[in-house]
């Protein structure tokens, strides 16, 4: 209750909307019979610290609040919001989001406290949790200790980024549920010469909690030293092989191949619409036997993260695979009644200023029995992907790319030399089938990855053990 | 609404906080005000689906402390919520470093002359007109083949925004304009194999929006040509981008050539100016004053006035794409791009698109791709891509799940033509192009 008191308090007390006005915008949306309506309030505090060059570059604050005002009858939805949180400004929004609605008699609905779930981070903000001057402390340090690890090093960029938002979700049944989310983020990008070739290396990582996870452990260092290491492996690459060969892929973030391959194409909207290469495929194979893979949002602190997703239900842990057999979808609301299934805690949205849709929170495979040792020892010929660029997947035809970053042969059972980065490409309802070993070594990411849909940014977690892949097209440009 | 009188109650918001910056000590400030307002309506199997209504607002400030700079932003336009943000913005400065090249615009860079370049055509649309029209569009496209099976729907966008800006040189300015946009996107099914693609009309002028029926009539067309597509086996092979994907090579190029790259030697075009990028017959212009277009703006985000210019000719790299701070970095002038470029113009060849086909004879007529896998630092080029395979010069059969890869500053070189089907939708003009030899992998 306090965390809702808390949040409250944050979105409203400073806009003189009561609990009184929230009624009266909720009984005007209800004056019609309607299957879903919600109101979203939320407000962002943000702030950016670049460094560049050896000097503090840039700074920035930013401040997003408004409110969105949703009703859905059936398939169809009404949706309007304000960044202006005064009474008038919401019953006008109302007015229009009922320009879908048939008249009908007056509701009279009163709101109701609802029980959080567990919170799963921090409610502080995180943007107080370093002074300005340690914030900038920070990024100087990591500047100057990463540019003592080689002499090559021509550039270091680090980036600090911290949010701080309260959510307030209000239903039809005059539910209230709220949030408050801090998330950080900080990124090292180093760029080296050597020999007349310049590369560049990046690393980054980031949660939910506040600055002191980047100090704590030195992760931050560490930042740098894995950004210097990625540009010397990129130093020594060659050219990338072309044509489908076996793929290993590292523990971790290459588990964006998970959500692209699969996540994407198991949303409900996709699904209950039939445009998924996954549509009606509940209780198929999709995967070898060795595969399990879930949608958890529900993990202590991780970016992907949601005490409750942007409609007000709790997150979970949804299986999506189980030893190879499709289990389900990832629902919201909507999507969830009109497939006669319960939601998944999967509703998420950008901001007031868009509609919820199902989406991801974090996408793991579950450990399986292999020595990853034992895994690369296993290929004769084949390559070894240790870290991806980003993805990108057609639902429909099921096919996905994702781009590799850092890569290196595997000849004779042996990591031999790096390659450029390639993309690979796959069919997602296939390339879990050619999967024949699973490690032990699930990792999940370090907190970068960031999902879009539909033009809608969240932040997002991905993870998976070591995989050995029979069968994956490498697009490089050596033609053996 | 009127734009007019609005527009002026915005620039006196405007000069009141930058007002405030000084008065809060500030030695220079510069600041952006947006507001803009829509309506979304979108159709899927002629049932409405979503409609949205749009209204936006936000303020940018950056201010200077000598060379100390700091920014801040907000949603919130109210009184109170506007000092706050100046306040935020000094705060940060306090901390940000001194910085030589940070700063405002020289004087002499920032624009005088205000042409009109008909960017605003309000369209009254009601929410049922745009019913109608996604309506049509869909059906058109639902009809056209029998194998189309599904849809994603069809949608209609209608935005107007004004957008001012200001700065603590006495710059203040601000315009008014419209975009409206059509899109359709439909599925095909063929046994196993399901295939989706879509197509859209944009548009500062609603009456410059191509038909309903035309979207939808393209959208069905190029979601059927996909079925019962193959891969192909790893070769090396002449590329044909279809004009709406090959202005993504050119975007590469703007990424390439911008300050922030040059400065940072992050770019596979560093020291490249005033040498051959490009064939000969290539020419890059960029034309911010054409009429109506979407990429048009007499000034940049900082101010500075716009310029139509050779960015390659006969080519060879004439110029950079710089806002103030990289100028400065570069110990050169602001090229007025501050937030971008302005209508990047590839003049066009004399090919016809099937002229293109029969001049590649044999090779890969690209017209997806996917994936962000093109490394501006090293020119190394790496995407997923689905399209069709051509034999003299005829299409035989749609492929997919291909990889295409090569290095961008190879790829410049080897492009043999660019045709005369220039696609006008976006902020890159350009035809087909052609590409001598790509590696292709695939199954």
């Amino acid at each position: 209750m306090e965390l809702l008191l808390l949040a409250k308090n944050n979105l409203l007390a400073s806009t003189g909307i009561t609990d009184q006005d929230i009624e009266k915008v909720l009984n005007s949306l209800l004056s019609s019979p309607l299957d879903t309506a919600d109101i979203y309030f939320q407000s962002t505090h943000s702030e950016s610290w670049v460094l560049e060059n050896g000097i503090i570059k840039e700074g920035h604050h930013s401040i997003e609040q408004g409110a969105g005002i949703r009703a859905v009858i059936g398939e169809k939805t009404g949706f309007a919001y304000t960044d202006r949180l005064e009474l008038p400004m919401l019953m006008t929004a109302t007015q229009h989001v009922k320009g879908i609605l048939k008249q009908g008699q007056n509701a009279q609905v009163n709101l109701k406290n609802h029980r959080n779930a567990p919170i799963l981070y921090p409610s502080l903000n995180p943007l107080k949790s370093l002074s300005d001057q340690q914030k900038v402390d920070l990024l100087q340090k990591i500047d100057r200790e990463t540019r003592q690890l080689d002499s090559r090093i021509e550039e270091v960029i680090v980036s600090l980024l911290g949010e701080h938002e309260h959510i307030l979700v209000v239903d039809q049944n005059g539910q209230l549920t709220a949030d408050i989310r801090p998330l950080v983020r900080l990124n090292v990008t180093v760029i080296m010469l050597d020999n007349g070739r310049r590369e560049q290396g990046s690393m980054g990582g980031g949660e939910r909690s506040n600055y002191q996870y980047f100090i704590d452990e030195e992760r931050a260092l560490n930042y740098g030293k894995e950004a210097v290491r990625l540009a010397l492996v990129n130093l020594e690459a060659t050219a990338a092989p072309a044509g489908n060969m076996t793929v290993v892929l590292g523990p971790g973030w290459p588990g964006i191949l998970l959500h692209e391959a699969i996540g994407h194409g198991l949303e409900g909207d996709f699904n209950r619409k039939g445009t998924s290469a996954f549509s009606g495929r509940v209780g198929e194979r999709v995967a070898s036997s060795l595969c399990t893979v879930v949608d958890d949002g529900s993990l202590q602190g991780r970016r992907g993260s949601l005490t409750i997703d942007d409609e007000g239900t709790a997150t979970q842990q949804t299986v999506l695979i189980e030893n190879g057999i499709l289990k389900g979808y990832l629902q919201d609301k909507l999507n969830a009644r009109l497939m006669g299934v319960a939601p998944t805690g999967n509703g998420r949205r950008e901001s007031y200023a868009s509609l919820p849709l199902p989406r991801m929170t974090n996408t793991y495979m579950l450990p399986g029995q292999d020595d990853p040792e034992e895994i690369i020892a296993s290929v004769q010929h084949g390559l070894y992907a240790k870290n991806f660029a980003g993805g990108q997947v057609d639902i429909t035809s099921g096919k996905f790319v994702f781009s590799a970053s850092e890569a290196y042969l595997i000849e004779h059972g042996k990591i031999t030399r790096p390659v450029k980065g390639a993309t690979l490409i796959g069919n997602g309802p296939e390339v879990l089938t050619r999967v024949s070993m699973v490690g032990n070594d699930l990792a999940l990411d370090s907190g970068v990855g960031t999902c879009g849909k539909e033009g809608q940014s969240v932040p997002v977690g991905v993870g998976q053990p070591t995989l050995k892949i029979d069968g994956l097209t490498v697009g490089g440009t050596h033609i053996a | 609404m009127n734009t007019s009188a609005h527009i002026d109650e915005l620039k006196h918001t405007l000069h009141s906080l930058l007002n405030e910056a000084k008065l809060q000590g500030a030695s220079a400030a510069e600041a952006g005000l947006n507001q803009e307002n829509g309506l979304s309506v979108s159709v899927r199997l002629g049932e409405v689906e979503t409609i949205e209504h749009h209204c936006d607002q936000g303020l940018g400030i950056t201010v200077y402390f000598d060379q100390h700079k700091g920014s801040a932003s907000t949603s919130d336009l109210s009184p109170d919520s506007i000092k706050e943000t100046v306040r935020a913005a000094c705060s940060i400065a306090r901390y940000t470093s001194s910085d030589f090249c940070a700063g405002l615009p020289e004087h002499n860079l920032l624009q005088t002359e205000f042409p009109e370049l008909d960017l605003y055509h309000p369209w009254s649309l009601t929410t049922d007109d745009a019913i109608d029209l996604a309506t049509h569009c869909e059906n058109t496209a639902l009809n056209f083949h029998p194998a189309i099976s599904n849809s994603e729907g069809a949608s209609i966008n209608s935005h107007q925004g004004i957008y001012i800006l200001g700065n603590s040189l006495g710059f203040l300015h601000g315009y008014a304009t419209t975009r409206h946009s059509l899109s359709c996107s439909v599925l095909a099914q063929a046994g196993d194999s399901m295939q989706r693609d879509f197509w859209y009309t944009v548009a500062r002028n609603a009456l410059h929006l191509d038909s309903p029926e035309q979207v939808g009539k393209t959208a069905a067309e190029r979601t059927v040509r996909r079925l019962n597509a193959r891969s192909l086996t790893p070769r090396q092979c002449p590329v044909l981008y279809s004009a709406n994907i090959a202005s993504g090579l050119f975007g590469s190029l703007i990424g390439a050539i911008s300050g922030g790259a040059l400065y940072r030697k992050s770019t596979f075009l560093l020291d490249c100016l005033d040498t051959l990028i490009f064939p000969e017959f290539v020419h890059i212009h960029e034309q911010p004053y054409l009429l109506g277009a979407l990429g048009s703006a007499a000034y940049d985000n900082e101010g500075v006035a716009t310029h139509t210019r050779d960015i390659v000719n006969q080519g060879l790299l004439r110029s950079y794409v710089l806002n103030s701070y990289s100028a400065r970095k570069l110990g050169m002038q602001s090229t007025g791009n501050a937030g971008g470029i302005h209508n990047l113009t590839i003049e066009s060849g004399t090919q016809t698109f099937a002229e293109l086909l029969t001049t590649m004879d044999t090779g890969l007529y690209v017209t997806e791709l996917m994936g962000q896998g093109v490394n501006i630092v090293t020119g190394d080029y790496s995407r997923g891509a689905a399209g069709f395979w051509v034999e003299h010069g005829v299409i035989q059969y749609p492929v997919e799940e291909i990889t295409i890869a090569g290095n961008l500053k190879d790829m410049f070189k080897a492009i043999i033509a660019i045709g005369n089907d220039v696609d006008l939708r976006g902020n890159v003009r350009t035809g087909s192009v052609l590409i001598e030899h790509m590696s292709i992998a695939g199954v």
